[in-house]
């Protein structure tokens, strides 16, 4: 659990991020930002989805106060994964745990989240976040200079490398896990059904399928796990 | 640009690494609930049901198949035992000869 093991297992995410950062960079520019306003919302932001929503309301003519606010809106959901990731980390002082924390995106977190150690290793996290973050950086400032992208076969294709990713952390845990797979069911079917009635916007969505998904699986299990210490009491 | 965005990307700033920071910082050392705790454990595996879905099926837009198709070789490749970066890597090839070929 060393910080060189923390880089091997961030690098999907480094290679997932490529031609995602390539692409903000490349919209950056055709908006109007700088090669330095670009890259330092990527270095200062570090928050995918809200950074290419920004472009799109910073286009728009949206009032900046209200662009800030819906960044707050999209990431909220982070509150909730650092709340989690919390019981997996190595206790360490509260200084360090607020350096790594500002690294905590979607992909990090489900890397570090979804390892069978109990007890993560700061250096370890540190080199996830460390590899993710050079590559978020690196290619913004690339997709920006360059000012052109990837041939689209290849820029289709890697559209999927992150949900693939996803897919690659979720299904060794679902192997003989029941528990697993109810509470990715649960996510994804309520994330779908938020998504096709429009009721909630894409953070709270995240938000509220997640949320929504872990209280029910806990109250399933709580229930069986009485019967069952009902039954060996009979 | 002129100073606007710079306020607004301090803003922006802000407010995405607070609720990334509060709960790391605060919750440090503190026991919680066991309630809690046990739905907190759950989170992982809930919010990765939903980052992937439906998201996934809809990363060309408009073009339904070329998502699931790359959903059926993500969890294939992955139910057959290969490492995250192997899932990754599979994926993207099987969709870069698909589009190669098919569009």
């Amino acid at each position: 659990m060393t910080f060189m093991n923390g880089i091997r297992a961030g690098s999907s995410i480094a290679i997932g991020y490529f031609p995602i950062a390539l692409t903000f960079g490349l919209l950056a520019k055709t908006t109007g930002l700088s090669m330095w306003e670009a890259t330092a919302m990527s270095i200062f932001v570090f928050a995918g989805a809200a950074q290419y929503i920004s472009l799109t309301l910073i286009a728009k003519g949206v009032d900046p106060i209200l662009i800030v606010l819906n960044t707050f809106v999209v990431n909220i959901r982070h509150f909730l994964m650092t709340a989690s990731l919390n019981e997996k980390m190595q206790p360490d002082a509260a200084w360090k745990k607020a350096i790594y924390a500002f690294g905590v995106t979607d992909e990090t977190f489900s890397v570090l989240a979804t390892r069978k150690e109990n007890n993560i290793r700061t250096p370890f996290a540190a080199g996830v976040i460390l590899v993710s973050y050079g590559s978020w950086v690196v290619f913004t400032s690339v997709g920006h200079v360059i000012g052109a992208n990837l041939p689209a076969f290849l820029k289709a294709a890697m559209s999927i490398a992150l949900y693939a990713m996803f897919v690659g952390l979720l299904v060794p845990s679902m192997k003989g896990n029941r528990k697993v797979v109810y509470l990715a069911l649960f996510g994804a079917i309520i994330h779908s059904l938020l998504g096709w009635t429009g009721l909630l916007s894409t953070g709270w969505a995240i938000l509220v399928a997640t949320l929504g998904s872990a209280i029910l699986v806990e109250i399933m299990y709580t229930r069986i796990e009485k019967r069952v210490a009902k039954g060996s009491e009979a | 640009m002129e100073s606007w965005y710079w306020w607004m990307l301090l803003g922006m700033a802000l407010v995405t690494y607070i609720p990334r920071a509060f709960p790391l910082t605060f919750l440090e050392g503190r026991e919680l609930p066991p309630v809690v705790s046990g739905v907190l454990r759950n989170i992982p595996y809930a919010v990765l049901g939903a980052l992937i879905f439906p998201a996934i099926l809809f990363v060309q837009e408009g073009n339904l198949l070329f998502g699931l198709i790359g959903t059926i070789a993500a969890f294939a490749i992955a139910f057959a035992g290969a490492n995250v970066i192997i899932v990754v890597m599979g994926t993207i090839a099987v969709l870069a000869v698909y589009s190669l070929f098919v569009g």
